[in-house]
């Protein structure tokens, strides 16, 4: 574990621009967004589909407590920003009390547009910018400005392991019990006098924090660019993917499940360049990319419905016997 | 167990692709031997906007190859280019420019998505890694500025002309600025930084003749506009000015307004959602659409015709573009054009800098893009593209360019030039003016210092 962390801190120095900025920058931020809808959709098991709409919150909330209050630092705007996010995720909860399972999910589709449809409709929210894509202010720490890639990468670094951390002991104790107790059975829990609605609105209000502070690290350290047209639909999708390829209900298939559906486009697309170069039709080997891609993830499902998580939890269970099995 | 199977195979998938992509760059180190220039094509070839994307870039490359074929390069030095995919994507757009803004020693010299969403996401980054932004007719508007925006141009217009020009054309069919008052237009726009672009000019002008302006944006990707459209006739519009981008949207738009009964000829399309794929895409019911024309479409242009000949007559099988036939199209004589900015800024930027036949860096390449100047007919002619693009040329202050246009109809089967010349704004200092303001303002509140600017 200490030797990961130590590699993880000091990589800057052997990556360069492109793999920081491009590559572990998204991956760290978007796993931690993974991580939040797994703590709704794997641990408390509520089906959520507006994770992009407060990863919006949370960017915008950053944007505008940077604009408005003079000389604050960036982690404390992004933590109040996460706050924000978690305040408008428990509104969005309240249905949950009622409705479960797909129903649950087509409510929340609610929250996705109606967050991006008010960021663009009330231009307060863009301190009234015509084009409605802000630049995003410089990430200042104690008056030192985070600028470049390895700057900007310590500082997502920092925030993530420090929240996965957090969650990762949620999960082990009796909060995550409490989520687990209701994703098992809600009624159960219920009687074992569990309260529902602090459960289950517990778990929205985590979520969406990781969502947010999630979303104002997205538009800071990564776009470097504030538009709600960044957290669609599609985001939320793709958030869910990764939840579901990653592992369910586990802390590690969050980054797994980030790493596969945000890297493996990417690396289709570096691969057919390398190899074919220019004798395959550009057009058709993107379409070509789509096509692996897809199967790639019907594979997945099929030979390990459990996730990446799981894959990864059976390799090394083989790697300790080995040479010698069963 | 299975999953184990699939992870021992997958690993001599892995060790094939190492050595093939091995093999690959030390052939590719071994073959340099002519100076190279190079230039980053971040297309987009799937998606909703893949028409745009392949004839765009298709154009691009063309050119690219026929410069080098033709030529031998500028003045000796190979164009090269390294082709990423965005699919129109912010998010996928910033790891291209990453991931293409080093090759090998060299540094890309300038970076043009065709899409203002994804200039946007990186026209805080530019100037720091000394990358012209080129945002052809796209893009953010008061980077035309370029006492604010020195590494951004937007050559040869940018959409506060456009909608200008689009208004200027409105007054002159309804017979003056004095006919407008009480007038409805509908701004029918996707939902995006690019549908809301040309908003802040529009609002100015509508003020300033006092007609009315109504506003309605579409979600992307605008495959619905069933309620958009009762909307407009509801409000009983004049004309509508439609601001979407690719295929599905055009012809929805085209369709709907046919089914309720909206006069194709009092709609007027955008450029970049404007093209002979648009326009099929609505069927018979596109015949006498108005659509704006940045670069004339085309073969009987002779730098078109010659493309032709060279990469793709006798099954040449040199060019780019998988339908031959769509050479000479909006698209593809677009991306021609774009290309020809390229390759005039880079031979601007080996003479100003006294590197002829040598490769120049960004800040270099930069000043060349600076000096762009269609102002010679000869030169134009000596190009082959006179009378495809207006004649314009870029200053220190002035990153716009141009600022006009022709409109054109769709007369079923191909478009027809409407108007006898170029046309831009009915006051083009007007527009010049709001666009100077809004730079400022940006500067002042980013805290920038006005370059200082001659002329």
């Amino acid at each position: 574990m200490a030797v990961l962390l130590m590699a993880a801190a000091l990589v800057p120095f052997v990556a360069n621009a492109y793999w920081l900025s491009a590559i572990l920058i998204p991956w760290l931020i978007l796993s931690l967004v993974a991580l939040g809808q797994n703590i709704l959709m794997g641990y408390a098991g509520q089906l959520s589909l507006g994770s992009a709409g407060f990863m919006a919150v949370g960017a915008f909330a950053c944007y505008n407590f940077i604009l408005r209050v003079p000389g604050i630092p960036f982690i404390v705007a992004v933590i109040l920003s996460g706050i924000c996010a978690a305040l408008v995720g428990i509104a969005f909860g309240l249905p949950s009390l009622r409705i479960r399972g797909l129903y649950l999910a087509v409510a929340t589709l609610a929250s996705q547009f109606f967050i991006v449809w008010s960021l663009d409709k009330f231009a307060w929210f863009k301190n009234y910018d015509p084009a409605g894509v802000i630049t995003a202010q410089k990430i200042m720490i104690l008056g030192h400005d985070f600028a470049s890639p390895r700057e900007k990468y310590w500082v997502v670094l920092v925030i993530v392991l420090v929240l996965t951390l957090l969650a990762k002991n949620m999960a082990r104790g009796s909060v995550g019990r409490g989520w687990m107790a209701v994703r098992d059975m809600d009624v159960a829990a219920e009687v074992t006098g569990l309260s529902l609605l602090r459960t289950k609105l517990q778990a929205f209000a985590i979520s969406s924090f990781y969502c947010g502070v999630g979303g104002a690290l997205f538009a800071f350290a990564y776009l470097q660019t504030v538009e709600p047209s960044a957290f669609t639909i599609e985001l939320s999708f793709r958030i869910l993917f990764m939840v579901i390829i990653g592992g369910l209900g586990t802390i590690m298939g969050s980054f797994l499940g980030a790493g596969f559906i945000l890297l493996m486009p990417i690396f289709l697309n570096v691969f057919f360049h390398t190899v074919f170069g220019k004798s395959v039709d550009a057009s058709i080997a993107s379409a070509l990319e789509q096509i692996i891609f897809g199967v790639m993830i019907i594979t997945f499902l099929i030979y390990e419905p459990l996730g990446l998580a799981r894959l990864w939890q059976l390799t090394k269970e083989r790697l300790r016997l080995w040479p010698f099995r069963h | 167990m299975l999953s184990n199977k699939i992870l021992r195979r997958g690993w001599s998938g892995v060790a094939a692709a190492v050595a093939m992509w091995a093999t690959a760059a030390m052939s590719t180190s071994a073959m340099a031997q002519q100076p190279e220039q190079y230039f980053p094509v971040a297309s987009m070839r799937v998606g909703p906007y893949n028409a745009m994307g392949t004839g765009i870039f298709g154009g691009v490359i063309d050119y690219l190859n026929y410069v080098n074929i033709k030529y031998g390069g500028v003045n000796g030095v190979k164009l090269v280019y390294e082709e990423c995919e965005t699919e129109y994507n912010a998010a996928r757009s910033v790891e291209c420019y990453q991931r293409l803004l080093n090759r090998g020693d060299q540094k890309m010299l300038l970076w043009d998505p065709y899409g203002t969403p994804l200039a946007y996401a990186v026209i805080g980054r530019v100037a720091s890694d000394n990358v012209v932004l080129a945002q052809a007719g796209y893009g953010r508007t008061d980077a035309a500025d370029g006492r604010v925006w020195p590494w951004v141009f937007g050559a040869t217009a940018n959409y506060w002309s456009q909608i200008a020009m689009k208004l200027n054309y409105i007054q002159q069919k309804e017979g003056g600025i004095d006919k407008m008052k009480g007038k409805t237009i509908v701004h029918l726009h996707i939902d995006t930084a690019y549908g809301r672009e040309p908003l802040p000019a529009m609002r100015q002008i509508a003020k300033d003749w006092g007609f009315n302006l109504i506003e309605i944006p579409i979600a992307p990707p605008g495959l619905e506009q069933q309620s958009q459209w009762l909307q407009i006739r509801q409000a009983k519009a004049d004309w509508v000015t439609f601001w979407g981008a690719g295929a599905g949207m055009s012809g929805t738009a085209i369709t709907t307004a046919a089914r309720i009964g909206f006069p194709r000829n009092k709609i007027i399309f955008v450029t970049f959602g404007g093209a002979e794929e648009d326009m099929i895409a609505g069927g018979a019911q596109a015949t006498d659409t108005n659509v704006v024309a940045m670069v004339l479409p085309g073969k009987q242009w002779p730098l078109i015709a010659d493309i032709e000949k060279v990469l793709y007559s006798d099954g040449a099988g040199k060019g780019n573009m998988q339908n031959p036939t769509r050479v000479g199209t909006i698209y593809y004589n677009r991306g021609v054009i774009a290309a020809v900015n390229y390759v005039e800024a880079l031979r601007n930027a080996q003479k100003i800098h006294n590197k002829v036949g040598k490769p120049v860096n960004g800040a270099e390449f930069r000043d060349g893009y600076e000096a762009l100047d269609y102002t010679i007919e000869a030169r134009r002619k000596e190009l082959g593209i006179d009378g495809m693009l207006p004649p314009y040329k870029l200053t220190c202050r002035n990153h716009e360019g141009a600022g006009t246009f022709h409109m054109m109809r769709w007369d079923g089967a191909k478009f027809e030039i409407v108007t006898k010349d170029w046309m831009g704004a009915n006051d083009p200092k007007m527009i010049r003016q709001l666009i100077e303001d809004s730079a400022e303002k940006y500067a002042k509140e980013n805290n920038i210092t006005l370059r200082d600017c001659p002329n």
